[in-house]
């Protein structure tokens, strides 16, 4: 047999007295679709890091088609054809997509750059990846986070990767845009592309890869064919215990109607109506842009209320601004925490308490502080050895936790809840599932707009579906379906 | 700061550090090569030169730790000493004078403030703007003449001696030190001035009123403007129209010399009070060894130069 197209072998990683990676192989056969799994903090980014140029190993080796190489830079990687799309996009918002696309390779007659190939260019890379109603000199700013992908990925494609990279592709995709780059995954591996697929989301990996290696604690714990593998082993491995469950159950307390939408428009948001009970989950379902955010944003003060009535426990609210409405008991948990949601340089302690810091007449009070931060790193489970390390440092899961923290703090009445748990491991969501449900059965009414439909299924009360910025159906969760679900979300009776 | 501490803040201290260590250096490097540095005269003597830019510098600190900058505090600094002397000459009394010289710091920041945070003006462009506008205003007020100052007291301000040793305006750069850094470490406007120079749309999100913030925090940059603009006047005896020309850049100096970064979001005050002190030091230690003046600001760019590289490379 071949060699693999990648072979790491023994790679050793510390971060100052953090040991990271311990040991850890992983191969990468041409052709395969290769899932890597793991808790948040086990270690997966760091590989690929290392694998990608952008950390150097302490120890270890990497080969490249049985030949020992050392890749000290990203631009090592390119040359071996290692290409990664990351979580967080690399896309410079106010270039065109063409631009983008060409960014530092651009095409050229002496200095002069040649837009017109550029642009046919473009097109076909396009194409590829199921864009080609994607017009190339778009502004990036004006595309979706999912069409922003889909660019990534067309700009891997161009620089002719063998090896592609995907951290948690399909986040922010909707449903079509995630069948049309499974299509495109499954198309890159027929033509001989390793890929590596980074996910929390099971029922993708079993649908779509071939092998899975799993690490834990920075360390390699195995690697499994996925033809005949059970779902449980998998999360066994990745814990190293077995979940009690993957939806965590409420004891249901549903009082009285906390939040009352009427026709409010703003925006793309289109005259919803809706109420919202104490102790109640109402899931908001809908593919991306159907004005789930935007909804969240004319609650929460952020964006003009053109018309409609928004009423908290019986008191007409309408904040102009998020000062004003968490005054009115709202708490906001942001879609992407690190652009909206944490100030990453500062300590988790300061993160918690930016909402409101513990102080009297002005001054901080740093031993109530470090209380109420104590508290909640307890009450959430958040895993960190210090409250003064800065957030950047912490693990996608436990960022989620410091964000929903913040909120916490603060005792909210509706808690809108945005992509709770994108990017967050399966223990981590078992985490944040209980801490809803606890929030739930306290009487805070709760307001979770998600993606993943399993989710929105089994933890709401009550589930609102959006399409193009309208309502189209309200759910009793109890018997809904996921088909029933997805035709309110494409518009179809 | 306790003792298990993490890697990550132990590699911020350290960064940090940098600029203490380069002070220690220049400290040793100048008392071995001239005979007359290592003097209480001569430390007094600079610290003095270096309270007024110090001032300036802290009022930048936390305009820049909110992720802006402002070039105006030269021109508040002479508008205001202008208005303060022009006040006591026609006869007002020195409180009157230096609360109305204060007060309108205080508004002139705020108007800085106001421009960036609703006009939502580039801070580069409209501290720029405002700079160039007062420096035509004090130039018309002054008529280009200097205003002098005959009023004993006020000549205390800058010109006084605490025990006939420490120069007044040391006295003021100590305490305005400790109340900006109660002010950034101990309070919740401190907090909100660094959580909007991390992050400003987090900050928002989180209820920080960041556009009431900018103007507080460009208010306090001018109020400090002011403030050294008595203290100069005062020691000069006289209110000049192109007094604090490049002062702007001397403080932002300060501030990155200090270790603060240029991006905001993370820096500290005492690093300003090292770099005012490094820069002070620095022209001083020249002047003593005859370097001519010419050559003294190349010497103080390079130092500048390295020290940002050496910030980069850590």
């Amino acid at each position: 047999m071949a060699a693999p197209l990648i072979r790491m072998h023994g790679i050793h990683k510390a971060f100052g007295p953090v040991q990271v990676l311990e040991g850890v192989d992983f191969e990468l056969r041409a052709g395969e679709v290769h899932a890597l799994m793991g808790e948040n903090g086990a270690g997966k980014s760091t590989l690929m890091k290392i694998l990608t140029g952008i950390y150097a190993p302490d120890s270890g080796s990497i080969e490249v088609d049985g030949q020992a190489v050392s890749i000290t830079s990203p631009a090592d990687a390119e040359k071996h054809g290692i290409a990664i799309i990351h979580q967080e996009l690399n896309l410079i918002p106010a270039l065109s997509i063409a631009d983008n696309l060409f960014l530092g390779r651009e095409l050229h007659h002496f200095g002069l750059l040649d837009r017109k190939a550029m642009a046919t260019r473009a097109k076909e890379w396009l194409d590829r990846v199921g864009m080609s109603r994607l017009d190339p000199s778009t502004r990036i700013e004006r595309l979706s986070v999912g069409q922003q992908q889909m660019v990534e990925i067309a700009r891997a494609l161009g620089q002719k990767a063998r090896v592609l990279i995907m951290d948690e592709p399909t986040a922010a995709l909707t449903e079509s845009e995630t069948t049309t780059l499974f299509k495109l995954i499954r198309e890159l591996r027929e033509q001989g592309t390793g890929i590596v697929y980074v996910s929390h989301r099971m029922e993708e990996i079993f649908a779509l890869c071939d092998r899975i290696s799993i690490l834990r604690d920075g360390k390699f714990v195995g690697t499994r064919d996925v033809p005949g593998l059970a779902f449980d082993e998998v999360v066994k491995m990745m814990v190293g215990r077995t979940l009690d469950a993957r939806y965590p159950t409420r004891t249901p307390n549903i009082r009285e109607v906390r939040l009352k939408v009427e026709h409010i428009s703003g925006g793309m948001v289109k005259d919803i109506s809706f109420e919202l009970h104490a102790g109640e989950v109402l899931g908001v379902a809908g593919l991306l842009g159907a004005g789930r955010t935007e909804m969240a944003r004319l609650l929460f003060g952020l964006d003009k209320l053109e018309s409609g009535k928004v009423t908290l426990d019986g008191t007409a609210v309408t904040p102009k601004t998020p000062t004003e409405a968490i005054h009115a008991g709202f708490g906001f948990v942001t879609e992407d925490r690190k652009a909206q949601g944490l100030v990453l340089d500062l300590s988790l302690r300061e993160n918690v308490s930016l909402p409101r810091v513990p102080a009297h007449a002005g001054l901080v009070d740093r031993g109530g502080e470090k209380k109420q931060t104590a508290g909640l790193i307890d009450a959430l489970k958040i895993r960190t050895r210090d409250m003064e390390l800065d957030v950047r440092a912490l693990s996608g899961g436990n960022q989620q936790k410091v964000v929903l923290a913040k909120w916490l703090a603060l005792k909210p009445r509706v808690l809108i809840l945005d992509e709770p748990t994108r990017g967050v491991d399966v223990g981590g969501k078992a985490e944040i599932y209980h801490i809803i449900n606890q929030l739930a059965e306290q009487g805070v009414a709760i307001l979770m707009i998600s993606s993943e439909l399993p989710e929105v299924l089994a933890m709401s009360d009550r589930i609102l579906v959006m399409h193009e910025g309208h309502a189209t159906a309200l759910l009793d969760a109890h018997g809904a379906t996921q088909e029933a679900v997805m035709t309110a979300a494409t518009g179809g009776k | 700061m306790t003792l298990q501490m993490n890697w990550s803040r132990a590699g911020t201290l350290l960064q940090r550090l940098g600029s203490v260590i380069g002070l220690l250096l220049l400290f040793i490097v100048l008392s071995v090569m001239s005979p007359d540095f290592l003097t209480t005269g001569n430390l007094l003597t600079v610290l003095r030169q270096v309270s007024i830019n110090a001032l300036i510098a802290f009022g930048m600190t936390f305009v820049i730790l909110a992720g802006g900058i402002d070039l105006s505090v030269g021109a508040i600094l002479a508008f205001t000493g202008a208005i303060t002397a022009g006040l006591m000459a026609s006869g007002h009394g020195i409180v009157l004078a230096m609360g109305a010289g204060l007060g309108l710091g205080l508004v002139l920041g705020m108007v800085n403030g106001v421009l960036v945070s609703w006009g939502k003006v580039a801070p580069f462009i409209a501290t720029l703007g405002t700079m160039t506008l007062l420096r035509g205003l004090t130039l018309s007020y002054t008529q280009g003449s200097p205003i002098p100052v005959t009023d004993q007291g006020f000549a205390l301000m800058g010109g006084g001696y605490v025990a006939h040793l420490i120069p007044l305006p040391v006295i003021w750069m100590f305490i305005a030190f400790a109340v900006c850094g109660f002010l950034l470490r101990g309070t919740v406007f401190g907090r909100h001035v660094v959580a909007i120079g991390g992050n400003e749309e987090a900050a928002r999100l989180s209820g920080v009123r960041v556009s009431p913030m900018k103007v507080a925090i460009y208010g306090l940059s001018g109020l400090l403007s002011a403030f050294a603009g008595i203290v100069l006047t005062s020691r000069l005896y006289s209110a000049q129209a192109t007094a604090g020309a490049g002062y702007e850049l001397d403080a932002i100096a300060a501030v990155v010399l200090g270790g603060t970064s240029l991006a905001g979001g993370r820096g500290w005050l005492f690093g300003t009070l090292i770099g005012a002190l490094l820069i002070g030091f620095l022209n001083n230690g020249l002047n003593l060894l005859g370097v001519s003046s010419f050559y003294q600001q190349v010497v103080k760019g390079i130092v500048i130069l390295i020290a940002v590289l050496l910030d980069r490379r850590q």
